[in-house]
């Protein structure tokens, strides 16, 4: 009997370590082109939020890294892509995480003109239900447009909610949990940069700016 | 293998004992993603490959497993054959990754997929096994797409809208509107709209099989009887 639980026990950990290593090598081999790809996927969203008559320098290497800060919902250090137009501020792109999404933490990206409205967001990567809470995608549904041109001016913090819990943004029947998440993230993220726009601006180039990216 | 034994695989898995409206196994990713054509088609495929490897996985370590650990071993493969395609596609089909992105850990769950490793690929080759998961994963597609193409048509009046996200922005004039300023069927969309179309798909293979026993048996009175005359 005891024979008979060892073998099986033996079995199963044989195959468990079989499959661990199978893993951890697919993973490596496929580590970087999957990072390159999560790269360049940022890069077309930056381009669709961040108009490109909205600034005149080269965007994508003016980055500077912005320490983990509970607004911005974060554990760690992310970088922000500042736009001028003729050298004087003009746009921002800051990372921003809802760590309370029904599936975990939604990534978000979001352009900020300098005079505090938005001028767009993106999901970057989530794991909300499929079909159900996905519709904060662009690809399936146009709901994160709902975010454009609005500001802490022109919307009261206690309108910063899906309109079930009394706010002015929209939500679908089934999938509240998402929006309100992204909703509390976005404003978070907007109070950060009313906080700290200018010292954001102000800050120099990180010393190592060969395509830095805040870790994942 | 013997061409009757390949034909009764392929058989079995497209109709017989289809997973879709047969064994009425992976009824999770079914209601799921058969909301449109190219969800259910692209998902329907990524299954199949899973199947496929899964079937002659089991099939080729079936002598090494003990009996009582073999169901966790099917589960601990299917889930590593999962990830695997899953990191294989993010990393080399990345706007296929961006459509079936979240879909893709529901293969996971498919409980089709671990029903073909117990009740096949446990008892038979490779060959046959792989063969056997790709006729489940293609009669499952079949089914995934009768059901997207249904769904979608009544929910959003089109057909194979996303196409765009597959094969980029030159495939967008494939879309076809079947009806123009359609404004939507929210019950077709969600899920109870796969159940009802579910049924109503597997009434009419019920009344197929049904018609086809009665024709065989009239066929085999007339025999008998003109056999007797």
């Amino acid at each position: 009997m005891a024979k008979a639980s060892f073998y099986t026990a033996s079995n199963l950990l044989l195959f468990a370590v079989v499959s661990t290593a199978l893993l951890a090598w697919t993973y490596d081999l496929t580590r970087e082109t999957i990072a390159r790809s999560i790269e360049n996927e940022k890069l077309k969203l930056i381009a669709q939020i961040a108009p490109s008559a909205t600034y005149d320098n080269d965007i994508m290497k003016d980055v500077a890294d912005l320490a983990a800060d509970k607004l911005l919902g974060g554990t760690e250090t992310t970088v922000v892509y500042r736009g001028r137009l003729n050298n004087r501020p003009s746009i921002a792109v800051l990372q921003a995480v809802a760590p309370d999404g029904y599936g975990g933490r939604i990534h978000l990206i979001l352009a900020i003109h300098h005079d505090g409205r938005i001028s767009g967001v993106r999901v970057v990567s989530h794991k909300e239900t499929p079909g159900l809470g996905d519709y904060i995608e662009i690809a399936k549904n146009d709901w994160i447009n709902g975010f454009n041109g609005i500001s802490l001016e022109n919307r009261k913090s206690s309108e910063w909610k899906v309109k079930k819990d009394g706010g002015t943004f929209d939500y679908r029947a089934g999938a509240t949990i998402t929006p309100r998440a992204v909703v509390k993230a976005a404003h978070k993220a907007l109070r950060y940069y009313a906080q700290h726009r200018d010292e954001l601006f102000a800050q120099s180039l990180p010393e190592n700016t060969s395509g830095k990216e805040g870790k994942k | 293998m013997t061409v009757q034994e390949f034909k009764d695989i392929f058989y079995n898995g497209l109709w017989k004992q289809n997973p879709g409206i047969a064994q009425l196994l992976g009824l999770c990713p079914l209601l799921a993603i058969s909301s449109s054509v190219v969800n259910a088609l692209s998902l329907g495929l990524a299954t199949t490959l899973v199947m496929a490897l899964s079937g002659s996985a089991v099939a080729t370590i079936r002598e090494f497993i003990s009996n009582e650990a073999r169901i966790p071993v099917y589960v601990l493969l299917i889930a590593v054959l999962v990830t695997i395609v899953q990191l294989l596609i993010n990393a080399y089909a990345y706007p296929l990754y961006l459509v079936l992105g979240v879909f893709l850990p529901l293969i996971t769950t498919n409980c089709i997929i671990l029903a073909r490793a117990e009740s096949f690929a446990s008892k038979n080759g490779a060959l046959a096994s792989a063969l056997d998961g790709i006729a489940m994963g293609l009669g499952l597609t079949a089914v995934l797409v009768v059901l997207g193409g249904i769904r979608e048509i009544f929910g959003h009046g089109t057909l194979l809208s996303g196409i765009d996200l597959v094969f980029g922005e030159a495939a967008k004039p494939w879309i076809i509107t079947v009806v123009p300023d359609y404004h939507g069927f929210l019950l077709a969309v969600l899920p109870p709209g796969a159940f009802i179309t579910l049924g109503m798909l597997i009434a009419l293979k019920n009344w197929l099989n049904l018609r086809a026993e009665e024709k065989a048996r009239a066929a085999a009175t007339i025999a008998v009887s003109s056999q007797a005359a």
